[in-house]
């Protein structure tokens, strides 16, 4: 294996053109239909969107996690220091998992192995990766548990997951994330399941891992809240397909597609009291039988004729802001989200 | 808690609510202890109006809409709906407020039976409020399921033909085939994504618009319950903290506890750094308070007095209460 750190002005991470179909009862369903994104040195990146847009099957891919069959990789490259996942085995991908990229998901009560205590859990992946004897393997477990802020650590190491609660059941699977000190780490939606403010400090224990680690994070979730307190930069996801990437700042505050818009419009708030959420008509379409050109025109305000033939390409707004439509592109006189509501409420 | 609102204007009135749940050890079953899920909740709901009730999980907000829609015996307290004091009320008692106080729950897979057409799950209502002859009732039909956004000829499908959204439409739709007078939402959004959930907190607006139903909305998500709710109460370990209209919670909390809520909620606005304020004590999940106030533990302002006496609610303001004598003593 390559190992070439990237250094900053290469990105730890680069997916291109990466397209993910399903196979079943004759239908093919094109889960991601072409994505490119990027995550460089010491950031959070951001993949935003419904159920059904993709986020999830993009995440799992990156490790070969994907099904196959019914799922299948029809095209595009997911680069990793310098070598594309894609085409290595599973052994040789078997010394990434865990190692360079970790992943955490959703519902930690189901990741974690009901029948082996956390130290079992938490020693798996060190002993996997690493030659270490036993008493070195407690020792860096009680301080994997200290890091990701677990009182009583040697007595929670004989523990059993149900013996936890959902906020230390997290951090027990971010402990475990970070045991291989690993360049990336892939979080798939981790805090939906807990309370706000476990939720809170759960984030709050990412960030400062983030900082003190050096480590990567590719953050998916369909929470906007959580998105921007702690992405660098983010990509909205439709159908597959990005339609939207660029920074916090550039995301929420002038948002250039209309899908973005919709979502941020339709975010219920003490302040738009009185005033009717806007709600993006329709739903989202199924992924065996997208609409041809833009996957979202059956949906939007702004849709012209050549939106139901043509797929948009990307425009640059510079300084890394890209959406997808070409229609808001050539306009002018747009404001911002809040226009959006303005005009629905006359 | 002072209920200043007579008869006419409360469609609920809750006071002094308890359920405590006995905790059985041992070869013999012998009670160990109590879970107090409920003690002493006190709240009323103005008719037309909506209540939010928010907490996190384990908080009791559950136990309390089903002790209101009596599915569950409350130990002590009243319940005082319509004017009417249904908290003793026999089985027989309750059968006409039965068709009042309706729910709607927060898993739009879960509470839809699988065997049933739509049609057929919402015709179970109408036919309990007495709609005679066929042809009306299949007209009702029709006028509930156009009333929630669905086609008419969903009433011939079955609930795994339809998307989480369409669900909870008719979910909406079953809970107003009784005509009822107070709809408990418990959590009606939340399995939701966000286009959906606005489009669904739309729906539930329009409807209390049109019909006049009350809501007894139960959510974790301070952002819906900011946007719906008139007045908000909120709950941590059985016990109401603070109540207070709407945007007296969000601009002027008093409660330690619904000021971690607040400072909790990421904020969609880059500039506001949230996170920054947030404490860094462990949460601790037990029970295990015994004596003064429930909040002791994860309390950044508890004292010596804080751990012995029973708080009570105190008013701090036109309508406005919270369970701290400390913050109570600052405004």
């Amino acid at each position: 294996m390559i190992d070439r750190r990237p250094t900053n002005d290469w990105p730890l991470l680069c997916v291109e053109n990466l397209k993910v179909y399903f196979q079943s009862n004759g239908e093919r369903a094109r889960a991601v239909d072409g994505i490119s994104f990027e995550v460089r040195e010491k950031e959070t990146v951001c993949i935003v969107g419904e159920s059904g847009c993709g986020k999830t099957v993009s995440a799992l891919s990156i490790l070969g996690l994907i099904p196959t069959p019914p799922g299948e990789i029809v095209d595009g490259q997911i680069i990793f220091s310098g070598q594309n996942l894609i085409k290595l085995d599973e052994k040789e991908m078997q010394k990434i998992r865990g190692n360079h990229i970790s992943m955490i998901f959703q519902e930690p009560l189901t990741s974690l192995n009901p029948v082996f205590t956390i130290e079992d859990q938490l020693g798996e992946a060190v002993k996997t990766h690493k030659s270490i004897n036993a008493e070195e393997l407690n020792r860096y477990c009680i301080q994997l548990l200290n890091d990701v802020g677990i009182p009583s650590p040697e007595q929670r190491l004989n523990d059993y997951p149900h013996q936890l609660s959902g906020g230390q059941r997290q951090r027990v699977m971010i402990a475990m994330a970070l045991s291989c000190d690993p360049d990336l780490m892939i979080a798939d939606e981790p805090t939906t399941a807990l309370d706000v403010t476990v939720q809170a400090q759960i984030l709050k224990l990412l960030r400062s891992i983030q900082q003190k680690r050096s480590m990567s994070i590719l953050y998916i979730s369909h929470d906007l809240g959580v998105v921007s307190a702690i992405a660098h930069r983010i990509y909205v996801m439709y159908a597959g397909i990005i339609v939207e990437q660029g920074n916090t700042d550039q995301i929420f505050r002038s948002t250039r597609h209309p899908y973005t818009q919709g979502l941020l419009a339709s975010l219920p708030s003490l302040s738009k009291r009185g005033k009717r959420l806007y709600s993006i008509p329709g739903s989202v379409p199924n992924p065996a039988y997208k609409p041809a050109g833009c996957p979202f025109h059956p949906r939007c305000s702004h849709a012209i004729l050549s939106c139901q033939d043509e797929f948009p390409e990307m425009c640059d707004y510079g300084e890394g802001h890209q959406a997808r439509c070409p229609v808001l592109f050539k306009s002018k006189g747009y404001k911002g989200p809040n226009e959006m509501l303005k005009n629905t409420m006359s | 808690m002072e209920s200043k609102n007579k008869n006419d204007h409360s469609i609920l009135r809750i006071e002094g609510l308890k359920k405590y749940f006995p905790v059985r050890r041992g070869f013999l079953q012998k009670i160990h202890g109590w879970v107090r899920a409920v003690d002493d909740v006190s709240f009323e709901i103005e008719r037309g109006k909506t209540m939010g009730l928010v907490g996190e999980s384990g908080c009791g907000k559950t136990t309390v809409a089903r002790l209101i829609l009596k599915l569950l015996e409350s130990d002590e307290g009243k319940i005082i709906f319509q004017a009417r004091d249904i908290s003793r009320f026999s089985e027989k008692e309750m059968k006409p407020y039965r068709k009042e106080i309706q729910i709607i729950f927060q898993d739009p897979f879960g509470s839809l039976n699988p065997r049933m057409t739509v049609g057929q799950c919402i015709e179970e209502g109408i036919r309990i409020s007495g709609i005679k002859h066929a042809s009306r009732r299949k007209e009702r039909l029709e006028d509930l399921l156009k009333m929630v956004g669905m086609s008419p000829d969903s009433a011939d499908r079955y609930p795994h033909e339809f998307s989480g959204g369409q669900r909870q439409r008719i979910g909406i739709a079953r809970a107003l085939s009784v005509e009822p007078s107070l709809i408990v939402c418990d959590e009606p959004v939340s399995a939701l994504d966000v286009s959906i959930q606005a489009q669904i907190i739309n729906l539930l607006k329009d409807l209390q618009d049109q019909l006049g139903l009350s809501y007894l909305f139960i959510s974790h998500d301070l952002n819906v319950v900011g946007y719906l709710c008139n007045t908000i109460s909120v709950m941590y370990h059985g016990h109401i903290m603070e109540f207070a209209p709407s945007e007296d919670i969000f601009n002027h909390p008093c409660h330690p506890y619904t000021i971690s809520l607040l400072s909790a909620i990421p904020d969609p606005d880059p500039d506001k750094k949230w996170y920054v304020k947030l404490s860094n004590g462990p949460i601790s999940d037990s029970d295990g308070v015994l004596e003064g106030c429930k909040y002791q533990d994860r309390c950044s302002i508890a004292e010596t007095a804080c751990r012995k006496d029973r708080m009570v609610f105190e008013k701090v303001g036109e309508n406005h209460f919270v369970r701290c004598w400390k913050a109570a003593k600052n405004i």
